[in-house]
């Protein structure tokens, strides 16, 4: 497997302080190679997108990250951790290094300003000496490369349809060639066909220009299609990492099988769906053991009681005493 | 373009109709000035006397309302708006032209400052929540409750007497004429400074809080987050995306502000005796001085609009999905 790009080391998030907090990651580790596709599952509140912020240190208050490291190896250079950047080094590094695709596609943009002033600010931030004029072509050619006719850079976000809002946003992202995309749910607004489009496009430009992608959905099918790896979370923790294929022929953790149970495959033969029985958990009252037991069909005697820690086995690791024993 | 044609045809419009409301009301109340005079001299008027009255102030025609109404615009339309009763036979519209600056001085004046203060004070509230600046709040809660009359009481109660530097009343030291020379000009500063605090401090928190309230909902716009996440300097993110946003709400309630500089503050100036528009309709009140209030009204009104008018533009240049083009 190639080099790595970034390594969370035991991350943890917390929203609030103190007795109040909540644990919205506990000691994640996950690492993303250069050129692959990760993707990252789990239900609504089992903590991918608050990985997402909190990697790239955007998380909105009351979120605090209190432990571990992430480890950014760039191109050229000693690689470092991004938590212990200064606030001037994390401006530099953010959209230079990793740039983020964001859940909302209606609402990424600001609807007072042009595209081009928003494609092109961030170039002049990052690029203080960059002419206006090349500033411009840059942008252009950007929106060219998403498939959006660089005449529209006059436009204002409210004169563009959705699917064409996140191309832009897809656009900008690259528009300083970074390492690694972060995607969060980000075909989620839009429409089934715009949603497969958008997506064509993308599986492209990151053959084109060589880029990693963190690729963050509930949508666990699409992620079979696109992804090379996928991690599964559930409440906080990763409970299953493994290749794209391997997850989808046999999933390891019943939480995982669960997720794939949930959705009809894009492509093969028809099955049944079954779905996961109860609901999430809530962060504040974990249950003890594994967080899925209480939901979980294969639990028996240790599950209730004793954490089950994420171990490799061979490419693939997972947290279940079901594999363990 | 067009949009703006619709927006100006329709406030020329709502000023038609204003003047014409302005024109019929008086003529509904009930007696006239003339009546108003005869009882002030409680009968001692002769016959002859009361009909010369009416000749003088033009009330003798026999004309029918639609005579009239034609009249009244073809005076209007010449700059002519009739007579005062009280201070007759002065021109309505030297009245008002006298007392206009002092009003559009003092309160323009205060009103800008207040809002560019206001606003500034509230974005930095906003955009630094949770800091210091929230101590702020519950005081300028507390000022925007106050009404300015009561702050102005207190503040000549307070501050003023025989030794003050501040006077408790009037534009001007009694002894001036009005005249841009060394001598009235610091005497109309001075007079004017107690007033302008009064409606600042009481002003002032009333945009503080607004901005400050759109700056924290503008905050947790997605667009922050990637403008955040665009390594954008937090000073860039500040201006350019949270306060060009917050703003929006609050550039439309200045230009509403700047309509009711002429006819709002009336109490301030009652309090501090000040010779500007709204004392002068105080004292057209209380004279049954109709031409005077008619008048007084009319440029209020005018004045309004033209505020609204001011405020649709600013809207259209400051936000694009209000422009329907394109």
């Amino acid at each position: 497997m190639s080099e790595p790009v970034i390594e969370i080391r035991n991350l943890n998030v917390d929203y609030g302080l103190g007795d109040q907090a909540v644990h919205a990651i506990r000691d994640v580790s996950l690492t993303l190679h250069r050129g692959e596709v990760l993707g990252l599952a789990g239900e609504s509140g089992s903590g991918k997108s608050t990985l997402a912020y909190g990697m790239t240190r955007l998380l909105p208050p009351p979120g605090v990250i209190t432990g571990g490291e992430v480890i950014y190896h760039p191109e050229k250079g000693d690689p470092y951790d991004v938590l212990s950047l200064t606030d001037r080094q994390l401006q530099a590094f953010r959209w230079a290094e990793t740039a983020i695709v964001f859940q909302g596609a209606m609402n990424s943009l600001n609807p007072v300003h042009k595209i081009s002033t928003q494609l092109t600010d961030v170039l002049r931030a990052h690029d203080p000496k960059m002419s206006e004029n090349s500033r411009n072509a840059r942008a252009r050619e950007m929106l060219k490369l998403v498939g959006i006719a660089p005449d529209r850079m006059d436009a204002y976000p409210h004169q563009l349809s959705g699917g064409m809002r996140q191309r832009v946003m897809i656009g900008m992202a690259l528009i300083l060639q970074p390492q690694v995309v972060i995607m969060d749910e980000p075909t989620t607004a839009l429409d089934v066909v715009m949603q497969r489009q958008i997506l064509g496009q993308l599986v492209e430009l990151r053959e084109r220009l060589g880029f990693s992608v963190i690729f963050i959905t509930h949508d666990l099918s699409l992620l079979v299609e696109f992804s090379n790896r996928i991690a599964i979370m559930y409440g906080g923790r990763i409970v299953e990492e493994a290749p794209a294929a391997a997850i989808y022929r046999d999933a390891l953790h019943p939480y995982s099988s669960g997720l794939l149970g949930s959705f009809p495959a894009l492509r093969g033969p028809r099955r049944e769906l079954t779905g996961i029985p109860g609901s999430p958990p809530d962060l504040k009252g974990m249950p003890s053991g594994c967080s899925f037991h209480p939901r979980c069909p294969k639990a028996f005697e240790p599950c209730s009681s004793k954490v089950p820690v994420l171990t490799p086995h061979g490419d693939r690791s997972v947290a279940c005493w079901l594999v363990e024993s | 373009m067009k949009y703006f044609l619709q927006r100006v045809a329709f406030y020329l419009f709502t000023a038609w109709a204003a003047i014409t409301l302005n024109f019929l009301i008086p003529r509904m109340i009930p007696g006239d000035p003339v009546q108003a005079l005869v009882t002030k001299y409680q009968g001692q008027l002769s016959s002859q006397a009361i009909d010369s009255l009416y000749v003088l102030f033009g009330l003798n025609k026999d004309a029918n309302l639609w005579e009239e109404y034609v009249s009244y615009w073809k005076q209007l339309l010449s700059g002519d708006l009739g007579l005062s009763f009280t201070f007759f036979p002065t021109p309505v519209s030297e009245i008002i032209s006298n007392s206009l600056p002092w009003t559009l001085l003092l309160v323009g004046i205060t009103t800008v400052i207040s809002f560019l203060l206001g606003t500034g004070l509230g974005v930095l509230a906003g955009w630094r929540r949770g800091s210091w600046t929230d101590g702020l709040l519950p005081v300028t809660t507390f000022l925007s409750s106050v009404p300015y009359f009561w702050l102005g009481i207190i503040a000549i109660y307070l501050l003023t007497g025989p030794d003050s530097f501040f006077p408790s009343s009037g534009g001007f030291d009694a002894g001036l004429v009005p005249a841009f020379d060394q001598y009235f000009i610091p005497s109309a500063i001075q007079h004017s400074l107690l007033p302008a605090l009064t409606i600042l401090i009481s002003s002032v928190s009333g945009w503080i809080l607004s901005m400050r309230n759109m700056m924290v909902t503008v905050s947790s716009e997605d667009y922050i987050t990637v403008a955040h996440a665009k390594g954008l300097s937090d000073r860039r993110v500040a201006m350019s995306y949270a306060a060009r946003n917050a703003l929006l709400p609050n550039v439309s309630g200045f230009a509403l502000s700047l309509g009711f500089i002429v006819g709002g503050t009336l109490l301030v100036e009652i309090v501090f005796s000040y010779p500007g528009v709204g004392f002068q309709l105080f004292q057209a009140l209380g004279a049954s001085d109709y031409p005077l209030m008619q008048g007084i009204f009319l440029i209020i009104t005018i004045s309004v609009l033209v505020a609204n008018l001011l405020a649709d533009i600013a809207y259209l240049l400051l936000d694009p999905r209000t422009r329907k083009e394109g």
